[in-house]
């Protein structure tokens, strides 16, 4: 804890968990989309999230983050408006989603070249989030670290392929995190590594190369 | 390093050095930060700008919640705090409790504030500190140095209690405003570390128990008045304090008996909308019309 978890943060009321907290969720989203094309998104609202949106103004913030703004960003009370001017569909469906955290949000988006995904997680409490699950799987991540997501065939040693290359190839990176799902044995899984450090840039075109790698996404502190 | 878990080991260290409390923040946290002196002032600085803003936006006449139920108290409060020498308060703090109620507005209707600590308790600090710099003169820079103490005081209160509503209810989130604002006003007027301390122990035993009862969950009532109560505690007590009453109870041991009081409220206060004011008759009918899918 600093002086600036005391005095601040600077942002947009009226809650940090239901607004500010929502902004961070809707910006893992924008991360995993980067710079391709969203056309739609469909956000479930859960628990508290489903009960209090409006007042809160969690489905505008969710939107925003969506958008790229930042939880200090004066247009979240304009989201609606700037998401129909950039012609981004958008749906909210109340739903109680079984055994989640009470703030819990899943977001999932359709770009326009056909492809999409699916983002789940929870505001915590004082605008921290968890990231629970992206495209069914499990995942862990505060979105407080830089964090590499790799999709990737459960074979073995793909982890040690790419925690080897991660060391060889950039021998100050260290490894904060780790956490590891798979839909099934032998089906695909997905790593999330979270790094102390900022990430070379080269880095996920590198893990992209290894053997059995699906896809690897680096999703910055949001 | 500091660890600020106790208001007392705080007060003895800036007294050995013969220092402000907010010098000794200063210097603790830019080497924790990482960061010069100066870097760190100006990020604070930016912080007390911004208030200055919420203030402002706050004040507007025509500014609504986003759920409709309230909006407009500052503007009404400071063209009270205009005539009849300000009312019973006088026109001095009739005008911070109109910035008080601005900004705890400005953040209902999705406007820009800074956390101290909290969304909810947004207010306090911003009505004491803005209302000595445009009323009284204080120079910016005292007040952005009043910011680290009341800074540090935070840290305390949240190592040792908790700042979180949904943890210790409202004394947690206004209690730890009040707390924070009262020190940063004593240091302002020349005040002692030990009687920062003092004023803290006091604002902090006067919120003692206080719930956290939003109606509908969202916060805005009582959250929007309850800066104010939380402010005029603060002004109070700094003015306590500085007169030479001392605290019976000693800071550190009021915020253990704010961290069990706390432990023991029942959930259906501490920001759940279960109890209290949200659950009263009118409570319920205004969570009603909010949620109804008109």
């Amino acid at each position: 804890m600093n002086i600036f978890d005391i005095i601040g943060p600077v942002m947009i009321g009226p809650s940090s968990s239901h607004t500010a907290g929502a902004v961070r969720l809707g910006r893992v989203v924008n991360k995993l989309i980067d710079d391709r094309k969203l056309k739609k998104v469909e956000i479930t609202l859960s628990g508290s999230f489903a009960q209090t949106y409006r007042g809160h103004g969690t489905d505008r913030a969710l939107l925003a983050g969506i958008m790229g703004y930042k939880s200090y960003s004066p247009e979240i009370r304009d989201a609606h408006k700037i998401a129909a001017e950039r012609g981004i569909e958008y749906t909210f469906i109340k739903e109680n989603i079984k055994g989640a955290h009470p703030n819990t949000a899943r977001i999932h988006y359709f770009l326009e070249d056909g492809s999409e995904g699916v983002m789940q997680g929870a505001s915590v409490g004082g605008g921290n989030i968890l990231v629970k699950q992206i495209n069914g799987m499990d995942v862990e991540f505060s979105g407080d670290n830089n964090t590499i997501l790799v999709m990737h065939e459960d074979k073995p040693g793909v982890i040690a392929s790419v925690t080897n290359m991660m060391h060889w190839e950039h021998e100050d990176l260290n490894i904060s995190k780790f956490h590891l799902s798979r839909q099934e044995k032998g089906g695909e899984a997905i790593m999330t590594i979270e790094i102390d450090n900022k990430p070379p840039e080269t880095l996920v075109d590198e893990i992209r190369g290894i053997d059995h790698v699906l896809n690897a996404i680096l999703i910055k502190r949001v | 390093m500091i660890k600020y878990e106790s208001i007392s080991d705080l007060v003895t260290a800036a007294n050995a050095r013969n220092i402000k409390l907010s010098q000794l923040a200063l210097e603790d946290q830019a080497e924790s930060l990482g960061i010069t002196e100066l870097e760190l002032y100006e990020k604070m600085e930016i912080n007390f700008s911004v208030m200055k803003q919420s203030v402002q936006e706050g004040m507007k006449k025509d500014i609504k919640s986003t759920s409709g139920l309230t909006g407009g108290e500052g503007y009404i409060m400071n063209e009270y705090a205009g005539k009849n020498d300000g009312g019973l308060c006088g026109e001095g703090l009739s005008k911070a409790i109109a910035r008080a109620l601005s900004v705890a507005g400005c953040n209902a209707s999705m406007g820009r504030i800074v956390a101290a600590p909290t969304a909810g308790s947004c207010g306090i600090l911003p009505g004491a500190l803005v209302s000595l710099y445009e009323d009284r003169g204080f120079d910016e820079k005292d007040i952005v140095m009043s910011m680290f103490t009341a800074g540090a005081i935070g840290m305390v209160v949240a190592n040792r209690a908790s700042i979180a509503g949904a943890e210790g209810g409202c004394q947690a989130e206004c209690g730890s405003a009040a707390a924070m604002t009262a020190a940063a006003l004593v240091e302002l007027m020349g005040g002692t570390p030990d009687q920062c301390a003092d004023a803290c122990a006091m604002a902090i035993a006067n919120q003692m128990g206080l719930a956290c009862d939003p109606v509908a969950g969202l916060v805005e009532i009582p959250c929007i008045k309850r800066n104010v109560s939380g402010l005029m505690i603060a002004f109070s007590c700094a003015d306590m304090a500085l007169a030479g009453i001392k605290a019976h109870i000693p800071a550190d041991e009021c915020l253990d008996a704010m961290k069990e009081v706390g432990d023991v409220m029942s959930t259906t206060l501490k920001e759940t909308a279960a109890g209290g004011l949200a659950t009263t008759p009118t409570g319920i009918k205004l969570k009603e019309m909010v949620f109804s899918d008109k």
